[in-house]
Protein backbone atom coordinates (compact mmCIF):
# COMPACT_ATOMS: atom_id res chain seq x y z
CA UNK A 1 0.00 0.00 0.00
CA UNK A 2 3.03 2.51 0.39
CA UNK A 3 4.03 2.71 -2.80
CA UNK A 4 0.34 4.31 -3.45
CA UNK A 5 0.67 6.51 0.14
CA UNK A 6 0.18 9.98 -1.18
CA UNK A 7 -2.83 11.09 -3.14
CA UNK A 8 -1.65 13.65 -6.06
CA UNK A 9 0.07 17.22 -4.81
CA UNK A 10 -2.53 19.63 -5.39
CA UNK A 11 -5.28 17.43 -3.52
CA UNK A 12 -2.37 17.71 -0.64
CA UNK A 13 -1.77 21.66 -0.90
CA UNK A 14 -5.63 22.13 -1.34
CA UNK A 15 -6.45 20.10 1.91
CA UNK A 16 -3.78 21.45 3.39
CA UNK A 17 -4.38 25.01 2.84
CA UNK A 18 -8.20 23.97 4.20
CA UNK A 19 -6.99 22.18 7.26
CA UNK A 20 -4.60 25.08 8.27
CA UNK A 21 -7.39 27.65 7.62
CA UNK A 22 -9.80 25.68 9.73
CA UNK A 23 -6.96 24.79 12.46
CA UNK A 24 -6.35 29.03 13.10
CA UNK A 25 -10.08 29.83 13.22
CA UNK A 26 -10.85 27.15 15.49
CA UNK A 27 -7.52 28.23 17.78
CA UNK A 28 -8.89 31.77 17.41
CA UNK A 29 -12.11 30.74 18.47
CA UNK A 30 -11.44 29.64 21.92
CA UNK A 31 -12.70 25.97 20.73
CA UNK A 32 -9.18 23.94 21.29
CA UNK A 33 -9.56 24.99 24.87
CA UNK A 34 -10.82 22.12 27.11
CA UNK A 35 -12.80 24.57 29.00
CA UNK A 36 -14.61 26.05 26.59
CA UNK A 37 -15.84 22.65 25.20
CA UNK A 38 -16.99 21.21 28.71
CA UNK A 39 -18.15 24.87 29.65
CA UNK A 40 -20.56 24.46 26.67
CA UNK A 41 -22.02 21.04 28.07
CA UNK A 42 -22.21 22.57 31.41
CA UNK A 43 -24.11 25.56 30.05
CA UNK A 44 -21.89 28.25 31.53
CA UNK A 45 -19.86 29.11 28.17
CA UNK A 46 -21.72 29.06 24.81
CA UNK A 47 -19.32 29.64 22.27
CA UNK A 48 -19.28 26.27 20.54
CA UNK A 49 -23.22 26.52 20.24
CA UNK A 50 -22.47 29.83 18.45
CA UNK A 51 -19.82 29.32 16.08
CA UNK A 52 -21.51 26.20 15.06
CA UNK A 53 -24.84 27.74 14.67
CA UNK A 54 -23.10 30.34 12.73
CA UNK A 55 -20.90 28.55 10.40
CA UNK A 56 -24.17 26.19 9.59
CA UNK A 57 -26.07 29.35 8.38
CA UNK A 58 -23.39 30.90 6.84
CA UNK A 59 -22.54 27.42 4.86
CA UNK A 60 -26.35 26.76 4.08
CA UNK A 61 -27.07 30.18 2.23
CA UNK A 62 -23.58 29.72 0.35
CA UNK A 63 -24.31 26.64 -0.91
CA UNK A 64 -27.66 26.49 -1.55
CA UNK A 65 -26.55 29.64 -2.90
CA UNK A 66 -24.24 28.60 -5.27
CA UNK A 67 -26.78 25.82 -6.44
CA UNK A 68 -30.07 28.07 -6.74
CA UNK A 69 -27.47 30.49 -9.15
CA UNK A 70 -26.62 26.78 -11.44
CA UNK A 71 -23.41 26.85 -10.25
CA UNK A 72 -21.80 22.96 -10.23
CA UNK A 73 -21.84 22.38 -6.40
CA UNK A 74 -22.38 18.94 -5.22
CA UNK A 75 -23.90 18.31 -2.05
CA UNK A 76 -22.06 15.22 0.17
CA UNK A 77 -24.54 14.28 2.52
CA UNK A 78 -24.49 11.25 4.89
CA UNK A 79 -26.34 8.35 4.95
CA UNK A 80 -29.40 8.47 7.75
CA UNK A 81 -29.31 5.40 9.25
CA UNK A 82 -31.77 6.08 12.36
CA UNK A 83 -30.43 3.82 15.22
CA UNK A 84 -26.80 4.66 13.92
CA UNK A 85 -26.69 8.49 13.61
CA UNK A 86 -28.69 8.50 17.51
CA UNK A 87 -26.91 5.72 19.20
CA UNK A 88 -23.49 7.26 17.61
CA UNK A 89 -24.21 10.80 18.75
CA UNK A 90 -25.11 9.61 22.13
CA UNK A 91 -21.87 7.93 22.65
CA UNK A 92 -19.93 10.76 20.65
CA UNK A 93 -21.21 13.35 22.95
CA UNK A 94 -20.10 11.14 26.51
CA UNK A 95 -16.93 10.32 25.14
CA UNK A 96 -16.36 14.32 23.82
CA UNK A 97 -17.71 15.31 27.64
CA UNK A 98 -14.66 13.33 28.85
CA UNK A 99 -11.94 14.18 26.63
CA UNK A 100 -13.13 17.62 26.51
CA UNK A 101 -12.45 17.94 22.80
CA UNK A 102 -14.29 16.68 19.45
CA UNK A 103 -11.52 14.78 16.50
CA UNK A 104 -10.53 18.25 14.85
CA UNK A 105 -10.47 20.48 17.62
CA UNK A 106 -8.49 17.69 19.70
CA UNK A 107 -5.75 17.81 16.88
CA UNK A 108 -5.66 21.72 16.79
CA UNK A 109 -5.52 21.65 20.54
CA UNK A 110 -2.22 19.63 20.12
CA UNK A 111 -0.61 22.77 17.92
CA UNK A 112 -1.82 25.25 20.52
CA UNK A 113 0.26 23.45 23.35
CA UNK A 114 -2.68 21.28 25.29
CA UNK A 115 -0.30 17.75 25.99
CA UNK A 116 -3.80 15.73 27.27
CA UNK A 117 -4.46 16.27 23.99
CA UNK A 118 -1.88 13.98 22.63
CA UNK A 119 -3.25 10.58 24.45
CA UNK A 120 -6.86 11.40 23.67
CA UNK A 121 -6.07 11.66 19.57
CA UNK A 122 -4.01 8.08 19.92
CA UNK A 123 -6.82 6.60 21.28
CA UNK A 124 -9.04 8.02 18.53
CA UNK A 125 -6.61 5.58 16.16
CA UNK A 126 -7.60 2.86 18.47
CA UNK A 127 -10.87 3.74 18.44
CA UNK A 128 -11.19 3.53 14.92
CA UNK A 129 -9.25 0.41 14.40
CA UNK A 130 -12.14 -1.00 17.00
CA UNK A 131 -15.09 0.41 15.06
CA UNK A 132 -13.23 -1.18 11.82
CA UNK A 133 -12.87 -4.65 13.42
CA UNK A 134 -16.49 -4.39 14.76
CA UNK A 135 -17.99 -3.44 11.39
CA UNK A 136 -19.60 -6.37 9.88
CA UNK A 137 -21.25 -7.22 13.30
CA UNK A 138 -22.44 -3.33 13.25
CA UNK A 139 -23.44 -3.04 9.62
CA UNK A 140 -26.02 -5.75 9.93
CA UNK A 141 -27.29 -5.41 13.29
CA UNK A 142 -27.50 -1.20 13.75
CA UNK A 143 -27.08 0.32 10.16
CA UNK A 144 -29.93 -1.43 8.76
CA UNK A 145 -32.17 -0.42 11.04
CA UNK A 146 -34.05 3.09 10.05
CA UNK A 147 -32.23 3.60 6.79
CA UNK A 148 -33.42 6.05 4.79
CA UNK A 149 -30.21 6.73 2.32
CA UNK A 150 -28.46 9.92 1.89
CA UNK A 151 -31.26 12.41 2.56
CA UNK A 152 -32.02 15.97 3.41
CA UNK A 153 -35.00 17.52 5.11
CA UNK A 154 -36.04 19.19 2.05
CA UNK A 155 -36.00 15.33 0.42
CA UNK A 156 -37.26 14.16 3.24
CA UNK A 157 -40.41 16.42 2.66
CA UNK A 158 -40.26 17.89 -0.97
CA UNK A 159 -40.40 21.39 0.64
CA UNK A 160 -37.77 23.80 -0.83
CA UNK A 161 -34.33 23.80 1.50
CA UNK A 162 -35.04 27.24 1.58
CA UNK A 163 -38.12 26.85 4.25
CA UNK A 164 -35.77 24.85 6.70
CA UNK A 165 -32.94 27.50 6.09
CA UNK A 166 -35.17 30.33 6.59
CA UNK A 167 -36.97 29.14 9.86
CA UNK A 168 -32.78 27.89 11.19
CA UNK A 169 -32.63 31.25 10.68
CA UNK A 170 -35.47 32.72 12.76
CA UNK A 171 -34.56 29.99 15.59
CA UNK A 172 -30.94 31.18 15.83
CA UNK A 173 -31.04 35.39 15.41
CA UNK A 174 -33.92 34.76 17.97
CA UNK A 175 -31.86 32.49 20.53
CA UNK A 176 -28.58 33.70 20.11
CA UNK A 177 -30.05 36.63 20.76
CA UNK A 178 -31.77 35.86 23.80
CA UNK A 179 -28.88 34.07 24.90
CA UNK A 180 -26.21 37.09 24.55
CA UNK A 181 -28.34 39.12 26.64
CA UNK A 182 -29.08 36.37 29.11
CA UNK A 183 -25.25 36.61 29.28
CA UNK A 184 -25.13 40.35 29.59
CA UNK A 185 -27.39 40.22 32.54
CA UNK A 186 -25.58 37.63 33.85
CA UNK A 187 -21.81 39.42 33.86
CA UNK A 188 -23.42 42.52 35.76
CA UNK B 1 -4.38 43.66 10.09
CA UNK B 2 -1.98 42.34 11.93
CA UNK B 3 -3.68 43.25 15.09
CA UNK B 4 -6.63 41.34 14.11
CA UNK B 5 -4.07 38.35 13.69
CA UNK B 6 -2.71 38.83 17.37
CA UNK B 7 -5.94 39.29 19.12
CA UNK B 8 -6.16 36.59 21.36
CA UNK B 9 -9.93 35.22 20.68
CA UNK B 10 -12.40 36.44 18.17
CA UNK B 11 -15.92 36.66 18.15
CA UNK B 12 -17.65 33.76 17.91
CA UNK B 13 -19.54 35.13 15.33
CA UNK B 14 -16.60 36.21 13.25
CA UNK B 15 -15.23 32.51 13.79
CA UNK B 16 -18.46 30.82 12.61
CA UNK B 17 -18.76 32.98 9.73
CA UNK B 18 -15.23 32.23 8.37
CA UNK B 19 -15.95 28.48 9.01
CA UNK B 20 -18.86 28.59 6.96
CA UNK B 21 -16.95 30.50 4.04
CA UNK B 22 -14.38 28.24 4.11
CA UNK B 23 -17.05 24.91 3.55
CA UNK B 24 -18.41 27.30 0.70
CA UNK B 25 -14.70 26.66 -1.07
CA UNK B 26 -14.32 23.68 -0.39
CA UNK B 27 -17.29 22.37 -1.89
CA UNK B 28 -17.10 24.80 -5.06
CA UNK B 29 -13.77 24.38 -5.33
CA UNK B 30 -12.61 21.21 -4.19
CA UNK B 31 -15.67 19.31 -4.01
CA UNK B 32 -14.99 18.07 -0.47
CA UNK B 33 -16.88 18.78 2.80
CA UNK B 34 -15.18 19.88 5.68
CA UNK B 35 -14.97 16.38 7.95
CA UNK B 36 -11.90 14.97 10.32
CA UNK B 37 -12.54 11.44 12.16
CA UNK B 38 -12.59 9.31 8.51
CA UNK B 39 -8.84 10.05 9.10
CA UNK B 40 -8.43 8.31 12.09
CA UNK B 41 -9.77 5.26 10.03
CA UNK B 42 -6.89 5.69 7.52
CA UNK B 43 -4.23 6.26 9.98
CA UNK B 44 -5.22 3.49 12.39
CA UNK B 45 -5.55 1.10 8.74
CA UNK B 46 -2.32 2.01 7.41
CA UNK B 47 -0.60 1.26 11.25
CA UNK B 48 -2.76 -2.29 11.28
CA UNK B 49 -0.98 -2.64 7.49
CA UNK B 50 2.50 -2.64 9.08
CA UNK B 51 1.25 -5.50 11.21
CA UNK B 52 -0.62 -7.11 8.32
CA UNK B 53 -1.87 -5.55 5.24
CA UNK B 54 -4.15 -8.44 3.93
CA UNK B 55 -5.73 -8.01 6.93
CA UNK B 56 -6.75 -4.34 6.52
CA UNK B 57 -7.74 -5.37 2.98
CA UNK B 58 -10.57 -8.38 4.04
CA UNK B 59 -11.83 -5.79 6.39
CA UNK B 60 -15.09 -4.35 4.62
CA UNK B 61 -14.95 -1.00 6.55
CA UNK B 62 -10.94 -0.46 5.67
CA UNK B 63 -11.42 -1.38 1.97
CA UNK B 64 -14.02 1.35 1.64
CA UNK B 65 -11.97 3.91 2.60
CA UNK B 66 -8.30 2.34 2.00
CA UNK B 67 -9.04 0.38 -1.69
CA UNK B 68 -8.29 -3.51 -2.13
CA UNK B 69 -4.99 -5.08 -2.89
CA UNK B 70 -5.67 -4.34 -6.38
CA UNK B 71 -7.16 -1.18 -6.32
CA UNK B 72 -5.53 0.72 -3.32
CA UNK B 73 -6.77 4.32 -2.47
CA UNK B 74 -4.12 7.02 -1.09
CA UNK B 75 -3.86 6.70 3.04
CA UNK B 76 -2.47 10.69 2.69
CA UNK B 77 -5.07 11.88 0.88
CA UNK B 78 -6.91 15.66 1.23
CA UNK B 79 -8.79 15.56 4.44
CA UNK B 80 -5.22 13.38 6.05
CA UNK B 81 -3.66 16.19 4.88
CA UNK B 82 -6.28 18.75 6.50
CA UNK B 83 -6.37 16.96 9.76
CA UNK B 84 -1.81 17.13 9.82
CA UNK B 85 -2.48 20.79 9.36
CA UNK B 86 -4.85 21.62 11.90
CA UNK B 87 -2.16 21.26 14.40
CA UNK B 88 -0.18 23.96 12.24
CA UNK B 89 -2.99 26.76 11.74
CA UNK B 90 -3.50 26.78 15.59
CA UNK B 91 0.18 26.38 16.46
CA UNK B 92 0.54 29.43 14.22
CA UNK B 93 -2.79 31.12 15.75
CA UNK B 94 -1.54 30.85 19.24
CA UNK B 95 2.05 31.75 18.29
CA UNK B 96 0.92 35.06 16.56
CA UNK B 97 -1.17 35.83 20.02
CA UNK B 98 1.29 34.46 22.52
CA UNK B 99 -1.88 32.30 23.67
CA UNK B 100 0.01 29.14 24.00
CA UNK B 101 -0.45 26.75 26.51
CA UNK B 102 1.21 23.67 28.41
CA UNK B 103 -1.91 21.94 29.85
CA UNK B 104 -1.25 19.22 31.22
CA UNK B 105 -4.22 18.64 33.60
CA UNK B 106 -7.43 20.42 33.49
CA UNK B 107 -8.38 22.55 36.44
CA UNK B 108 -11.77 21.23 36.33
CA UNK B 109 -10.92 17.61 35.95
CA UNK B 110 -8.03 18.28 38.86
CA UNK B 111 -11.03 19.45 41.17
CA UNK B 112 -13.05 15.80 40.46
CA UNK B 113 -10.45 13.06 39.41
CA UNK B 114 -7.02 14.82 41.26
CA UNK B 115 -3.57 16.59 39.64
CA UNK B 116 -2.55 13.37 38.71
CA UNK B 117 -1.32 13.22 35.00
CA UNK B 118 -1.80 9.71 34.44
CA UNK B 119 -4.82 9.79 35.53
CA UNK B 120 -6.21 12.36 32.75
CA UNK B 121 -4.12 10.88 29.71
CA UNK B 122 -5.66 7.41 30.32
CA UNK B 123 -9.00 8.94 30.94
CA UNK B 124 -8.42 10.85 27.57
CA UNK B 125 -6.91 8.10 25.75
CA UNK B 126 -10.30 6.01 26.63
CA UNK B 127 -12.37 8.55 26.02
CA UNK B 128 -10.83 9.06 22.69
CA UNK B 129 -11.46 5.62 21.69
CA UNK B 130 -15.18 6.63 22.74
CA UNK B 131 -15.24 9.73 20.60
CA UNK B 132 -13.74 8.07 17.50
CA UNK B 133 -16.79 4.99 18.14
CA UNK B 134 -19.40 7.13 18.11
CA UNK B 135 -17.96 9.29 15.09
CA UNK B 136 -17.86 5.87 13.06
CA UNK B 137 -21.01 4.76 14.17
CA UNK B 138 -23.07 8.09 13.23
CA UNK B 139 -21.01 8.28 10.14
CA UNK B 140 -19.19 11.47 10.93
CA UNK B 141 -18.09 13.85 13.55
CA UNK B 142 -18.52 17.50 14.96
CA UNK B 143 -17.05 18.93 11.62
CA UNK B 144 -18.46 16.27 9.20
CA UNK B 145 -21.92 15.38 10.41
CA UNK B 146 -21.97 18.94 12.75
CA UNK B 147 -20.90 21.79 10.42
CA UNK B 148 -20.82 20.19 6.68
CA UNK B 149 -23.94 17.65 7.49
CA UNK B 150 -25.61 20.30 9.30
CA UNK B 151 -25.31 23.75 6.37
CA UNK B 152 -26.49 20.79 3.91
CA UNK B 153 -30.15 20.35 5.94
CA UNK B 154 -28.67 16.52 6.47
CA UNK B 155 -31.23 14.21 8.29
CA UNK B 156 -28.58 12.23 9.83
CA UNK B 157 -26.27 14.88 10.77
CA UNK B 158 -28.98 16.88 12.66
CA UNK B 159 -30.12 13.75 14.29
CA UNK B 160 -26.88 13.11 15.38
CA UNK B 161 -26.20 16.70 16.50
CA UNK B 162 -29.18 16.89 18.70
CA UNK B 163 -27.96 13.39 20.44
CA UNK B 164 -24.13 14.95 20.95
CA UNK B 165 -25.65 18.22 22.78
CA UNK B 166 -28.26 15.86 25.12
CA UNK B 167 -25.73 13.19 25.75
CA UNK B 168 -22.41 15.81 26.39
CA UNK B 169 -25.16 17.62 28.64
CA UNK B 170 -25.97 14.91 30.72
CA UNK B 171 -22.37 13.36 31.06
CA UNK B 172 -20.84 16.57 31.94
CA UNK B 173 -23.71 17.08 35.01
CA UNK B 174 -23.07 13.95 36.18
CA UNK B 175 -19.20 14.26 36.36
CA UNK B 176 -18.96 17.54 37.42
CA UNK B 177 -22.20 18.80 38.26
CA UNK B 178 -22.93 22.57 39.40
CA UNK B 179 -20.40 22.61 41.35
CA UNK B 180 -18.39 22.25 38.23
CA UNK B 181 -19.31 25.71 36.24
CA UNK B 182 -16.95 27.46 38.79
CA UNK B 183 -13.74 26.11 37.26
CA UNK B 184 -14.58 26.60 33.67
Amino acid sequence: MFEHFFANPSTILMGGVTGFLFGFLLQKGGVTRYNVIVGQFLLKDFTVLKIMLTAVIVGSVGIYGMRALGLDVNLHVKTTALLGNALGGLIFGAGMAVLGYCPGTAVAAIGEGSRHAIPGVLGMFVGAGLFAESYPWIKTHILSVGNLGKVTFADLTGFSPWWFIAGLIIVAVYGLTTLERWEKNNQS
Amino acid sequence: MISILKKARWSPYAVGTGIGVLSWVTFALMNKALGVSTTMVRAAGAVEALVSEAHIRSNSYFVKYLGTLDEPYPVFEWQFSLVVMLVLGAFCAALLSSTHVREVVPDLWKSRFGPSKWVRFVGAFLAGIVVIFGARLAGGCTSGHGISGGLQLAVSSWIFFICLFVSGIVTAWLLYGKGGQGHV
